[in-house]
């Protein structure tokens, strides 16, 4: 666990002070830090490397093709999948709207398409407005009190539903639950759903194995898994990805052009049109490899300890009330103060220096579920520790104070 | 609180906690509005908390007159602070008015930054709008 702990020096953005106070950091649910190995690979490419690739035969644009591809193969090993199954895009919402985009000629007037009531703005609206461009209707599994859904009543509402989409995230990304996604999948398999499932916040947590989850599609972005930021990818089954029509279009994806027609090429490059972002892909690229060298079930303990920590600490504070499913979560927890509004709470915080997320989280359907306007989000990772969450306490006690005193 | 006994107060505080006490002060001892004055039209869009204006012009005076409220604390009192600015100025004495130069005074400016989504630019952007029509 120690060794773990010594990963935070590898963060040098941590090392700062923000009004006078050493940062704390509990926003990593809206994007993670980088390690100094990130940040030297892309100083390395702009500095010794910088060629476009796929276009050249010259030296530069050789090497930096290579590197580029070695990635895709580095990821798809990190997921247990093919690499031709991998689609660099700019972000999960991009690589969910270029499935739903996708999938459009495979619905039908009444088909349903089916999501949770805990899902982020980029897995509502793409499907939303699929259904309103084809005449499906949306349907979605509610949420209890407390911002829980449970398994039984997923795959109940799926046998229910019969859905031909299913999309579904596989942790909060305002409550941090963790959802049986493996079990979903299976379940709308049997009825022949499309899966898809939203991997941003859980990706970095959990390091799915995506060929035993089993979906269709999987998507993350990689600044909420330490690589840069404008990367996401698209995981698809190689049949189902291929088949999906063409997104955008331009260079590279074609095979010939004429002024009458094109060819596309097979995916993922079918699905890669232009110049890609290749700093971010190679700074990702050594996120990878930072990740690997990390052992999964040091990191996940260890994240789970400090998990433990926030929460008693937080829970003995009078009049906080946490959100969401304290048990199976990977580290980000929502909660209110009596009726104090969300926006004093955190700028006051930040006096402090500590860094939390306030407001709706791009879920206000599910801040409308649970009857509220927002909450304060605090969201851990590995290079967090428990003089972080000392401090943060500490700040909050103080806040908490300056409001009633 | 005037203007300037409110720009007395807030430069002589040493920290920030201070300063966002005396902000928070401010918003507790602005009044209240009644629910029936918080109307769709008077909400101020572009804030994370909800804000509401009124700015009247009294006619025979030609001073503006500026209610608001917000269900924040600190929103409620940068709000005060705004309103104490323009309350009782005549239009073309309000439209003169450097909100953002005051504001750089009090060591608040960061509040006006669009990121910290308080919508304070938003408030004096209305109230100037306002305030030019009647110039
Ligand atoms: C669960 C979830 N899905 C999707 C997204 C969208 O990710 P991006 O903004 O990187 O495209 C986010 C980002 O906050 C998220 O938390």
């Amino acid at each position: 666990m120690s060794d773990i702990a010594q990963l935070r020096n590898d963060f040098v953005t941590l090392n700062q002070s923000i009004e006078g106070n050493p940062l704390v950091y509990l926003d990593s649910g809206a994007t993670s830090q980088k390690p100094q190995v990130v940040i030297n690979e892309i100083n390395h490419f702009y500095s010794k490397n910088n060629a476009n690739v796929h276009r050249g035969l010259h030296t530069l644009s050789e090497r930096v093709t290579s590197q580029y591809e070695g990635v895709r193969e580095k990821l798809a090993q990190f997921l247990g999948v093919f690499a031709t199954e991998l689609v660099w895009t700019s972000g999960a919402t991009h690589s969910i709207n270029l499935v739903a985009s996708g999938l459009t000629n495979q619905l039908r007037y009444d088909d349903v398409i089916l999501i949770t009531a805990l899902e982020h703005h980029a897995n509502i609206v793409p499907w939303q407005q699929l259904a309103q461009r084809t005449g499906a209707k949306l349907k979605v599994i509610p949420v209890n009190d407390q911002g829980i859904i449970c398994t039984n009543n997923v795959l109940a509402q799926i046998q229910k539903w019969q859905p031909k989409i299913f999309a579904c995230t596989h942790a909060s990304n305002t409550l941090g639950n963790i959802l049986d996604v493996q079990v979903f999948i299976a379940q709308a398999k049997k009825i022949g759903a499309t899966t898809i499932i939203d991997g941003a916040q859980a990706f970095l947590h959990l390091r799915p194995n995506l060929r035993q989850l089993d979906c269709d599609f999987y998507v993350l972005s990689a600044h909420k898994a330490l690589g840069p930021t404008g990367l996401g990818i698209l995981f698809g089954k190689y049949e189902q990805l291929n088949a999906l029509p063409v997104y955008q279009t331009g260079g590279e994806m074609i095979e010939t052009v004429t002024f009458d027609q094109t060819t596309f090429r097979q995916a993922p490059a079918k699905f890669e049109p232009g110049t890609p972002n290749i700093s971010a892909v190679l700074g990702f690229g050594a996120a990878i490899d930072y990740l690997s060298n990390i052992n999964f079930s040091a990191m996940h303990k260890y994240e789970q300890s400090l998990f433990k920590y926030l929460l008693e600490h937080l829970s003995a504070i009078k009049g906080v009330k946490l959100y969401g499913d304290l048990d199976n979560n990977i580290g980000t927890i929502s909660f209110t103060f009596k009726s104090e509004h969300h926006y004093d709470l955190a700028m006051l915080l930040n006096s402090y220096g500590v860094a939390v997320r306030s407001g709706h989280h791009c879920t206000q359907p599910l801040m409308q579920a649970l009857n509220l306007n927002g909450t304060i989000r605090v969201s851990l990772a590995f290079y967090n520790n428990h003089t972080d969450i000392d401090r943060f306490i500490s700040a909050l006690n103080n806040c908490i104070q300056l409001i009633e005193g | 609180m005037t203007y300037q006994e409110i720009h007395d107060k807030l430069t002589s505080t040493s920290s920030w906690q201070q300063s966002y006490r005396e902000i928070m002060l401010l918003g507790k001892q602005l009044p209240n509005l009644p629910n029936a004055l918080k109307t769709e039209q008077a909400q101020v869009k572009g804030c994370e908390s909800n804000v509401w204006l009124h700015v009247e012009l009294d006619e025979s005076q030609q001073h503006m007159l500026l209610v608001g409220d917000s269900d924040t604390r600190i929103v409620k009192g940068l709000l005060a602070i705004v309103l104490s600015l323009y309350n009782s100025k005549t239009p073309t004495q309000a439209a003169k008015i450097d909100a953002y130069q005051e504001f750089e005074s009090l060591g608040l400016i960061k509040h006006l930054s669009p990121s910290r989504g308080n919508g304070i630019k938003a408030i004096v952007d209305r109230i100037q709008t306002i305030a030019l029509q009647w110039v």
